[in-house]
């Protein structure tokens, strides 16, 4: 579904992503791990679309399209999600409305018709129970003054609204207390299926005890260093990341 | 005459029957007696350079300059005239048609009979209005334009809500300018009494002939008694050739609540005066302002409010979006005077700038003499920030789309304050038009 090949990126002429290479199937979830400034955040933003950055080499397709030729919201069109790790406060745009127009500008882009506003109401309901997220809440600005917890459920709660075929969590576990975590894993879990794909950045094992990835892969220095299955992550929770970046270090050595 | 004359020496050709009338008159009382100050005022008072460090930014020169005729008649038919008024859903509401200053009667219509509408030229001199109102609030002394208009202007409005009474309708005065035939310049005089335990919304609303040279220069005095409300708006959609000098200044006696939302979306140089004077305990003022200087719109804001007694509130929000080469201007004044203790005013502008051709000046201005006091004022400019947008896209909303939805989110409070609905959804259509239309 996903091939990233030899991505290289940097943001003010720092190197951040230097040849970065990852196949993802279809009904697989991938985590991707590492020490801080490895580079995890910066490949969820270039695959979304942020326009700080820029790419010298390298492709990224989704199903085929090269992504990196598309707009933040073409990306999202073709079905791309990334949940933010700091989701941004938009005061005076109102969560539903948000929603709405973003639901209908992926459907209009995935040339579907529109929701009608009871169509609407009903999807939004169901998908609502998912994260346990409270109306009120949807009837706020978007994000303003929302606790940790409750933004990262909206995240989820989006996510559910736009089904997309490839989802990347960036470091969505951070600052969640062990309820929230356990919601916004069983939203994910509950929308996995054969058809999408999951991505999830992180920096703990926690959160893998509760969405179990297929695959892990350590990314260090904007390179992946090493890839395995969930018992990797395990190890790196017992070992830290010492041992890896000595492996490497002696490696190019 | 084949050669135009400018506007100065059309003001000075006017003012001479003005002061040969002054001269035959018997008895210089009422309306004479405002005129003959307003002449003397205009010996001493002179046109703006950008000298003046009031009108620093806003260049009036060029317009004095120019060949506009003192509000020629218009040749529309009343059918015309409704054609060309914008399309604001009037249908509740007292509707009060101007076109270069000319009351049109036939495109007129009051619903509540509890509103009383006189019009200047109807009335003798000496008429009350004129001895004990009119001309009573607005600075003739320092204001040049003002003094202009009080000499001169020959169709003035006066509306009073009488004492205890609600007006159930908005008051709508429509201003057309009708530059077709002959550029013009154009005199609004409007003087609102609002008495006291009384409450009214009155709604101005200022537009052109597509594409015609106009030019309107317009007072508007206002009075709240004791307990009064007002909720007074001013609406500016004059076209790219029109330009507009205006003021609005209000007294306001205890207890009595103003409120005034200037909303500036279309013209070529735009300068409102807001002033008003809170001189009763426990008045209250909101001054709303939201203006679009696109193309090479150039929009002024000048308020002022004048706290001369204990315990009144103040509170101002004004707020811009400038595109192309849009230039804007803002200057809040606030004056504390030593006796208005336990005062409490507040002052907010913001502006955001979708090119980096567009700009701002803003200045607020306290002045407080009093020490019990709580004063606040804040200004930001800036370009759209790019998370926020970067957000929304990022969940399939189009760039055109998610811009929308922030500068809407932007205005968003200034647009609630605006409690008339059909003004509100009015105001909104417009501003849609044109984001929609905006080219970065």
């Amino acid at each position: 579904m996903l091939q990233i090949k030899n991505l290289h990126a940097s943001i003010e002429d720092k190197k951040i992503l230097n040849g970065i290479n990852l196949n993802i199937q279809a009904g697989e979830v991938h985590a991707i791990m590492g020490p801080n400034g490895s580079g995890k955040s910066t490949l969820a933003a270039v695959l979304a679309g942020r326009e700080d950055y820029e790419i010298h080499e390298g492709e990224v397709l989704l199903d085929g399209k090269n992504l990196l030729e598309l707009a933040p919201e073409e990306r999202a069109g073709e079905g791309l999600f990334l949940a933010f790790q700091y989701p941004i406060e938009i005061p005076g745009v109102s969560n539903t409305n948000f929603l709405k127009t973003a639901v209908n500008a992926v459907r209009k882009y995935r040339e579907q018709p529109e929701l009608d506003a009871v169509t609407f109401l009903k999807t939004m309901k169901k998908k609502m129970k998912l994260v346990e997220i409270d109306r009120a809440l949807l009837n706020r600005s978007l994000n303003e003054g929302f606790s940790g917890g409750e933004k990262k459920r909206n995240e989820i709660f989006q996510m559910a609204m736009l089904e997309p075929k490839l989802a990347i969590l960036d470091e969505t576990d951070s600052g969640l207390d062990i309820d929230a975590l356990r919601i916004v894993a069983n939203g994910v879990n509950t929308l996995k299926s054969p058809e999408n794909a999951t991505i999830v950045v992180t920096h703990y094992q926690r959160l893998l005890d509760y969405i179990v990835p297929d695959f892990v892969h350590v990314l260090y220095k904007g390179q992946i260093i090493k890839s395995g299955t969930k018992e990797l992550a395990l190890e790196l929770e017992e070992k830290g990341y010492d041992w890896l970046k000595k492996e490497v270090e002696e490696t190019t050595v | 005459m084949t050669e135009q004359t400018s506007l100065i020496e059309q003001i000075e050709e006017q003012l001479e029957p003005l002061v040969a009338d002054l001269e035959k008159a018997q008895d210089l009382t009422g309306l004479y007696q405002t005129k003959q100050l307003a002449l003397a005022c205009l010996e001493n008072l002179e046109f703006p350079t950008s000298k003046h460090e009031e009108w620093k930014y806003t260049p009036v020169s060029a317009l004095l300059e120019t060949g506009f005729q003192i509000e020629p008649e218009t040749t529309l038919s009343p059918e015309k005239i409704q054609e060309n008024l914008p399309d604001f859903d009037d249908s509740k509401a007292n509707v009060l048609v101007f076109v270069n200053g000319h009351f049109s009667a036939e495109n007129s219509n009051i619903q509540d009979t509890n509103l009383e509408v006189r019009h200047f030229k109807d009335l003798d001199f000496n008429a009350d209005i004129f001895t004990n109102r009119v001309g009573k609030i607005a600075s003739i002394e320092q204001e040049i334009f003002t003094a202009v208009n009080t000499a001169i202007s020959k169709n003035g409005i006066y509306l009073k809500i009488p004492k205890n009474q609600v007006i159930e309708h908005p008051v709508l005065l429509y201003f057309l300018a009708d530059g077709s035939d002959k550029s013009t310049f154009i005199q609004p005089r409007n003087f609102i009494d609002s008495e006291s335990g009384s409450q009214a919304t009155i709604i101005e609303l200022f537009s052109s002939i597509t594409d015609s040279q106009t030019f309107t220069n317009a007072v508007t005095e206002v009075r709240l008694e004791n307990n009064a409300v007002l909720d007074h708006y001013k609406i500016q959609l004059e076209g790219v050739e029109s330009s507009h000098i205006g003021t609005v200044h209000a007294h306001q006696y205890q207890d009595s609540k103003f409120t005034n939302t200037t909303i500036s979306l279309d013209g070529n140089i735009i300068r409102n005066n807001l002033n008003i004077n809170l001189d009763g305990e426990n008045c209250t003022a909101y001054m709303n302002g939201f203006y679009m200087p696109f193309g090479t719109t150039h929009i002024d804001n000048h308020t002022a409010v004048d706290h001369l007694q204990p315990n009144s509130y103040s509170n101002e929000l004004y707020k811009g979006i400038l595109g192309d080469t849009g230039t804007a201007v803002f200057n809040g004044k606030i004056f504390v005077r030593q006796y208005a203790q336990k005062t409490n005013a507040f002052q907010s502008n913001k502006n955001i700038l979708l090119s980096s051709e567009a700009s701002v000046n803003a200045k607020p201005q306290l002045e407080i003499w009093a020490d019990d006091v709580k004063c606040s004022h804040g200004c930001t400019t800036g370009a759209l920030d790019e998370d926020p947008m970067f957000y929304l896209r990022s969940r399939g909303i189009p760039e055109l789309e998610a811009r929308k939805l922030l500068l809407f989110a932007f205005a968003g409070d200034v647009l609630e304050r605006i409690k008339v609905e059909s003004v509100r959804t009015f105001i909104e259509s417009w501003i849609h038009q044109k984001l929609d239309n905006y080219n970065e």
